[in-house]
């Protein structure tokens, strides 16, 4: 096994631990976006996609690294902003009501309208 | 090393240090935003100091640059877009794409610089190819998987498990052939060859995911993402470029770490799952019986009587509420509680959902704190204080059946309903879970029961509750 090789398993094995040891503190609660930022961070293959390039010289090269190229570039700012996306909607507190929350909901409710006029009323009281 | 070799390298160091300290701050919901921040900073540095470096280089032509630009260009237009437009309910569909196309993306890496090297006549050093084959393997049966996983997630393929005759046989085989194949190409240099390997992954990429039911997707799609970061790790191991081993073990950690719990989780070994059974997909056939012996029906008055004059109700959401997009009424019903001093909290199963977490990204969506949002062991002890469990499109995970042996669900982790003082179970028959046994939940006399679909059940209840005490 060459020192090249060896470094490289070196570093493979040990960021595999780093990895073990920070992720398992994260809780459930934000499993999902986990995932996505763990997706964004294989975006990483970006940077190989754009090292190919740089040795392509044929068309079997150009159409690999085009194709590498798109799928990295999707994966990394897919990634990004999804997850950013995601975290954006955990709060500690609820904000006010979006209306695009409960528009969806009121045609069915029959006498919703009233009784949330009472239920105002009584706020002021 | 020249001294701009060094600058980029250290650049590439902390890239990965940045990794590392995103994951890090995911570690509350308070830090995870900054998390994101400091991970994409790491990663534009990247991006930023390899284009310096190809421009340094100079080896780039001019079609390699156009091919570079193309394709960067439109795939960040067209990642940009699906994440920008993506439904909440969607999500466990869009990481498989990124999965998918992250290991295509590593795998690529490969074939390219294998067909590079064989092309110029010299030999491919043996421990370039061991690790080539690995990433080619990998690589492809992720990007595979991955898709045909997405379909099913999205229905565009049956989500239950898609078995032929024969099926495992045919696994077997395609395995067979790539590993062979893979042993022929450490010893000879042959492009056919590393076809062959590359059709035999992207084959066995769809035969792994194909046999797998619908409710195995979060592990299935966690053992995918580990599956890319391996894959990853392995492109870097051929270009010896250090950012792209590093952050691939991290995310194959992660892969790694969220595939054994979804799996305990589920009380199944990850070797179960992927071969497949349990269920096999035709309990649809049972979910006819009729409301048996001992089940009480619920009429919406009632149950919002109940819930209203409650002083703690816990929420039991699972994937059926998801299914129904009744996560926003779900929550307009829950601030209408809250309103009237009602002790709200969500008990969250791990699997609850269709990937990890996937529960709480829905129920922040529609707007609801997520101090309030508790996992299974810190909800667990406060069941027995609960007034009212209101069980929203969950089944099996709330089994009493599964703390005794010999059931399909024995030793399975569950939410602890039974023990509520009341329980009102919104479902829209007495059909059964995955599991395909009855829930004996349902029997209990603390339960009633409130057969209609989730969205109507909880826009009716707000309704009744606002009507009769609001």
């Amino acid at each position: 096994m060459s020192s090249v090789l060896l470094t490289d398993l070196t570093i493979f094995v040990l960021s595999l631990l780093v990895g073990i040891e920070v992720i398992s503190k994260v809780p459930a609660t934000l499993h999902t976006p986990l995932m996505s930022a763990a997706n964004s961070i294989h975006g990483i293959v970006l940077v190989g996609a754009m090292l190919i390039a740089a040795t392509a010289n044929n068309p079997l090269g150009y159409i690999l690294a085009f194709v590498a190229a798109f799928f990295a570039a999707m994966n990394v700012v897919g990634g990004y902003v999804v997850t950013g996306r995601m975290l954006k909607m955990f709060r500690r507190r609820a904000a006010p009501p979006a209306p695009e929350v409960t528009a969806p909901a009121a045609p069915d409710l029959t006498g919703a309208a009233p009784s949330e006029v009472t239920r105002s009323g009584e706020g002021v009281r | 090393m020249s001294a701009f070799g060094t600058v980029i390298q250290l650049v590439y160091l902390a890239a990965a240090a940045c990794f590392v300290i995103g994951l890090h701050l995911m570690n509350t919901p308070a830090t995870a935003r900054k998390g994101n921040f400091v991970s994409g900073g790491g990663m534009v540095a990247a991006i930023v100091a390899t284009l310096a470096l190809i421009i340094h280089d100079g080896t780039v032509t001019a079609t390699g640059w156009i091919v570079l630009l193309a394709g960067a260009l439109l795939g960040a237009g067209a990642g940009l877009y699906s994440a920008r437009t993506v439904q909440m309910t969607a999500m466990p569909q869009l990481v498989s794409i990124f999965n998918a196309v992250g290991g295509g993306a590593a795998a690529l890496i490969a074939i390219h610089d294998y067909t590079r090297l064989a092309g110029t006549g010299g030999g491919v050093p043996e421990s370039t190819t061991v690790t080539t084959l690995l990433d080619v393997i990998i690589g492809a049966v992720t990007f595979s998987g991955s898709l045909i996983a997405a379909g099913k997630l999205q229905g565009v393929i049956p989500s239950q498990p898609l078995v032929f005759p024969g099926s495992r046989q045919v696994n077997a085989v395609i395995a067979v052939v790539a590993i062979g194949m893979s042993g022929y190409l450490i010893s000879t240099v042959s492009v056919a060859g590393l076809i062959v390997v590359i059709v035999a992954s992207l084959a066995f990429g769809v035969t792994m995911v194909l046999p797998i039911g619908g409710a195995d997707m979060p592990v299935v799609i966690s053992l995918l993402n580990a599956f890319t970061g391996t894959a990853v790790a392995m492109a870097g191991f051929v270009i010896r470029n250090d950012a792209l081993i590093i952050a691939g073990a991290l995310v194959g950690a992660s892969g790694g770490i969220l595939t054994k719990l979804m799996a305990d989780a589920m009380n199944r070994s990850l070797a179960n799952i992927i071969v497949g059974g349990f269920g096999t997909g035709d309990s649809a056939a049972i979910t006819a019986a009729a409301p048996g012996a001992g089940v009480r029906s619920i009429a919406s008055d009632d149950a919002a009587i109940q819930l209203a004059y409650a002083s703690k109700v816990i929420i039991v959401p699972g994937y059926g509420l998801a299914a129904a997009q009744a996560q926003h009424e779900l929550a307009e019903l829950a601030r209408l509680l809250e309103e009237r001093g009602v002790d709200v909290s969500y008990a969250i199963h791990p699997v609850a959902g269709r990937m990890p977490g996937h529960m709480n990204v829905l129920l922040a969506e529609a707007n609801v704190p997520y101090p309030l949002l508790k996992e299974m062991e810190e909800i667990n002890p406060e069941f027995p204080r609960a007034d009212v469990a209101l069980v929203v499109g969950a089944n099996d995970v709330t089994n009493p059946a599964a703390r005794r042996p010999g059931t399909a669900i024995s030793g399975m982790p569950i939410l602890d309903v039974d023990q509520a003082k009341s329980i009102i179970v919104i479902k829209r028959s007495m059909g059964t879970g995955y599991a395909g046994i009855d829930n004996e939940l349902y029997a209990d006399p603390k339960t009633s029961m409130y057969f209609a679909d989730a969205k109507t059940a909880l826009a009716e209840l707000t309704s009744a509750v606002k009507a009769y005490v609001g």
